[in-house]
């Protein structure tokens, strides 16, 4: 396990989020209204949609296909839905966004 | 800091619903104490019914189950009755002794029965109808004896009486008045009421008098009448009524009159001490029904919070009888009086009578028997005092006939078979909806859409849920309001939210939450972008967008596929393209392998399965504008071919419809906004479907606007008709811009114009020359140097890198 630089904080937008295609993975990096990183499977555990193309509220996403609202800190889908998609590690450094991912 | 201490007197369905309410909003302010009498936690004292007509079980009706409390660290005394509350201490104690210190206190201490006052109210076999030790005590009862007499035919009595007929006892239901429910049904319906229950083997004795019971060895033998005749009974139920329970808070000096007294903010006199439920008195009145008892639950929770914001004023209350099989149901003023109308229906064979009471264009009253399937919906109408002369001819008939396509008539809630599927798209069945609302005690269509996700999609059976919810809580459904807050981060609701943008001249997203004091730090999905779109329409070329505001396919423009792909959709004005445009979408398909290529309804080419980061580039070889087919906006213009090429035109529809797709243009509405121009009344381009559909005739042009063929298929009405082109695009931008100011996001025309009425709309187009003229010039403002997106993102891509995937 080691860091990845991604990009500059800068690069994702406030309530908003990039993709980050690792192999044959879509991670979704999320940047919250107060600056904190989260990154998680890009699928959203309902029934697969692209979560980095949703709306960021509080440290929740709503995803873009059946608004199911998954949150950034553990990828737990919000009650009464049920269900889970993969987190991954992440840090800000210097105004660079860094990923933990098994290379 | 030490936490404040709640305690609670009642632990039945108005103080637990508090309770609930209170974790919602503060779950970490107070230490929670909950006293109650029963021997049980909360349980849902409604369908107590269902239980002693062996349809459901005392485990189904519990709400809040023991670990319930423990979660969220209550601490609950069950059969523990209070009996003492110090006010100057600060202390309630109970009957074994327990005594809790409170810095606020609740009471709802519920209502008892009314024990009639004769000789022999007191023996053995005599019973009130009110909780589960009464309910079991009737079934015991059943096992052994065999006449039972119900004393009171209102709605308690009558589910009473059915349940014992069911437990097999011959049941007498002895009644004062000339009808049974006479505080729910007129003359009419009670007496067709009576026929059916007749028919299930009950017995009716009206207009009687009871004078003693008679016992013999301390038990009940038979009932007397003030006429002299006599009935043996072995169980006598009493379900005249019920008695608000104050005697606790008058020991404590609680000011009461027949109830706890309180205000709005459902305080007591003492500010210390809130009351809710059927032991209060508000503005003189004392609720049974569980429907006003919620309301005053929720408004006593956000004073308890330190919120201060609701207001409790009374409820208009509904009322169903529990009797599976009967439907029944009423509201409001159903007698009616010498000022007002009626419309009546009655079918004696058929068994449906529908009685509704008008007054002053409103209706006021309904009774409905045997068909009940419109009962919410004439309520809803009452509550709102909506205007009906609009429907007046059609009222009588439900609210399908004003128009529900799509359904055949399947919508009945009643001849509904468990396994027949209520919401369409997410495959729920009426069984697991009944199932959600009975084991886990929802009460509002929110719960239900949440719990089993029927109409939380499209919404369409969102008034068959309704209705089954409505059925299956009985009197305990209330209508939800049409002004509700805009989402859960604020009280405000659409109208508000607009009036206070407009008042503060609010021009960003965070400077609107601020001001009107959102409780989330940036919203949700559902505020952050109804927000954006008022922001945008009430201040235009001032208020900042905010893309991350918007949903996906507005912040990309583009519409997001199942897969993750996009669909491209450019536009051809009025539907006409050329040789030229269709060459370079066919090189464009090719050159980036789009898997399909579509025709659209809406008259153009819908290229699908893009990818996102394909998406830029595309647009820049299209060299085409954006349909818009993907936003809360303006989408097509639909035409047909018109007098230039049809032997039957009378129009130039094709180059009205360019021109109205030219004009509004990048337009951004509350929802999408459909147009079409046929050339002639053969109506080809389907103008009676549309938001705003024209039609050419020889003379002029006519506009009909409020169509719609989605969800529900809803003929446009028709607005007027004018002479030339320009009038039409001055019209129907003036109808489309007041719909933008006024209408709350994500209405179609149709919805609006239901709220408002079309007599509304029709002042503010036809009669008012003048506004029409400004709302027009207002939107032309709104519109003024819009551009491209799709021009604009090929132009400026390094502002725009949300389309780029990083790969590592």
């Amino acid at each position: 396990m080691s860091w990845t630089k991604i990009c500059p904080l800068n690069d994702i937008p406030a309530l908003g989020a990039r993709v980050v295609r690792h192999g044959e993975v879509d991670i979704g990096v999320f940047r919250t209204e107060d600056d904190r990183v989260f990154a998680l499977n890009n699928s959203c555990p309902h029934k697969g949609g692209p979560l980095s193309q949703g709306i960021v509220y509080g440290d929740k996403v709503a995803c873009p296909l059946h608004s199911w609202k998954i949150s950034l800190v553990d990828g737990k889908a919000d009650e009464p839905d049920v269900g889970e998609t993969a987190c991954f590690a992440v840090k800000v450094e210097d105004g660079n966004v860094y990923l933990q991912l098994n290379k | 800091m030490t936490k404040q201490k709640l305690v609670v007197v009642g632990n039945g369905m108005a103080g637990m619903r508090a309770v609930e309410e209170l974790l919602k909003i503060a779950p970490d302010m107070y230490d929670i104490t909950v006293f109650g009498d029963e021997p049980y936690p909360n349980y849902n004292r409604i369908m107590l019914s269902p239980v002693l007509a062996n349809e459901q079980t005392i485990d189904d009706i519990i709400l809040n189950s023991r670990e319930w409390y423990a979660e969220n660290n209550i601490t609950l005394h069950t059969s523990a009755r209070v009996n003492k509350i110090d006010r100057k201490a600060r202390t309630v104690t109970a009957e074994n002794g327990i005594t809790v210190p409170y810095d606020r206190l609740l009471l709802a201490t519920g209502s008892k029965p009314f024990m009639l006052p004769i000789p022999g109210a007191e023996l053995e076999g005599v019973l009130g109808y009110r909780d589960i030790k009464d309910t079991n005590d009737m079934i015991e009862a059943a096992k052994t004896h065999k006449h039972a007499v119900v004393i009171g035919g209102g709605l308690l009595g009558l589910e009473a009486a059915n349940g014992l007929k069911i437990q097999g006892m011959e049941v007498t239901v002895v009644h004062k008045n000339d009808w049974l429910l006479e505080r729910q049904l007129d003359r009419t319906s009670g007496k067709m009421l009576q026929k059916s229950l007749e028919a299930r083997g009950l017995s009716f004795l009206l207009q009687k008098d009871t004078e003693q019971l008679i016992g013999k060895d301390g038990r009940v033998v038979a009932v007397r009448f003030k006429d002299g005749q006599e009935i043996p009974a072995d169980l006598v139920v009493m379900a005249v009524g019920i008695r608000p329970n104050y005697g606790l808070a008058e020991s404590a000096g609680i000011h009461c009159n027949r109830g706890i007294v309180v205000n709005d903010t459902m305080q007591t006199y003492d500010p210390r001490v809130y009351a809710v439920g059927e032991c209060v008195s508000h503005r003189g009145i004392a609720y049974g029904l569980v429907a006003p008892l919620f309301e005053m639950a929720k408004v006593c929770a956000t004073h308890l919070a330190n919120f201060g914001i609701g207001l409790y004023k009374g409820s208009v209350t509904s009322t169903k009888l529990k009797v599976t099989g009967i439907d029944l149901f009423s509201a409001g003023d159903f007698m009616g009086s010498d000022d007002a109308e009626e419309i009546l229906l009655h079918d004696a064979v058929g068994g449906v009578y529908k009685k509704l009471v008008i007054k002053d264009d409103t209706i006021i009253g309904a009774v409905l028997y045997g068909d009940t399937t419109d009962g919410a919906w004439y309520f809803q109408l009452l509550r709102d005092k909506k205007p009906i002369h609009e429907i007046r001819d059609h009222l009588m008939f439900g609210q399908d006939s004003l128009g529900n396509t799509g359904h055949q008539g399947q919508d009945k809630v009643s001849t509904m078979t468990d396994e027949m599927e209520v919401c369409g798209c997410n495959g729920v069945c009426k069984g697991t909806i009944v199932k959600a609302i009975q084991e886990k005690g929802l009460f509002t269509i929110d719960d239900v859409k949440k719990q089993t996700k029927a109409g939380s999609s499209c919404g369409s059976c969102t008034g068959l849920v309704e209705q089954i919810l409505a059925s299956t809580l009985g009197g305990g459904y209330a209508p939800p309001s049409t002004s509700k807050a805009v989402c859960g981060c604020t009280d405000f609701n659409h109208e508000e939210v607009r009036d206070e943008i407009r008042k503060h001249k609010y021009l960003s997203i965070p400077a609107a939450m601020k001001g009107m004091g959102w409780k989330t730090p940036n919203g949700c999905a559902t505020c952050r972008p109804a927000l954006n779109y008022y922001l945008l329409s009430t201040w235009p070329h001032e208020a900042r967008d905010d893309p991350q505001s918007r949903f996906i396919n507005e912040r990309v423009h583009a519409n997001i596929q199942k897969d993750g792909t996009y669909s491209v959709i450019p536009r051809m004005y009025g539907g006409v393209t050329s040789s030229d445009q269709l060459r370079k979408i066919a090189d464009v398909a090719d050159k980036y392998k789009v898997p399909m290529v579509k025709v659209t309804g809406g008259q153009r080419i819908d290229l699908l399965g893009v990818k996102k980061e394909d998406l830029t580039n595309m647009w820049a070889d299209l060299d085409m504008p954006s349909g818009y087919a993907y936003g809360k906006s303006i989408r097509t213009v639909k035409t047909c071919v018109g007098s230039e090429f049809c032997r039957f035109g009378t129009q130039n529809s094709t180059q009205l419809g360019i021109d109205i797709e030219k004009a509004f243009d990048h337009m951004w509405a509350p929802h999408k906004v459909k147009f079409a121009v046929s050339g002639c009344p053969r109506n080809c381009a389907e103008s009676g479907i549309k938001d705003v559909g024209v039609i050419g005739v020889d003379s002029g042009w006519e506009i009909y606007v409020g169509g719609n063929g989605g969800i529900k298929t809803e003929v446009a009405q028709f607005l007027c008709k004018v002479k030339t082109a320009q009038e039409v695009i001055e019209y129907s931008g003036a109808f489309i811009q007041i719909y933008r100011e006024e209408a709350r996001y994500l209405d179609r025309t149709v919805h609006w114009i239901e709220r408002v009425g079309l007599d509304y709309v029709k002042k503010r187009i036809l009669e008012d020359a003048e506004g029409r003229q400004a709302a027009y010039e207002r939107l032309l403002y709104a519109l003024q140097g819009s551009v491209d997106p799709w021009a604009e993102r090929v132009e400026k891509r390094d502002a725009h890198k949300e389309f780029e995937t990083i790969t590592i």
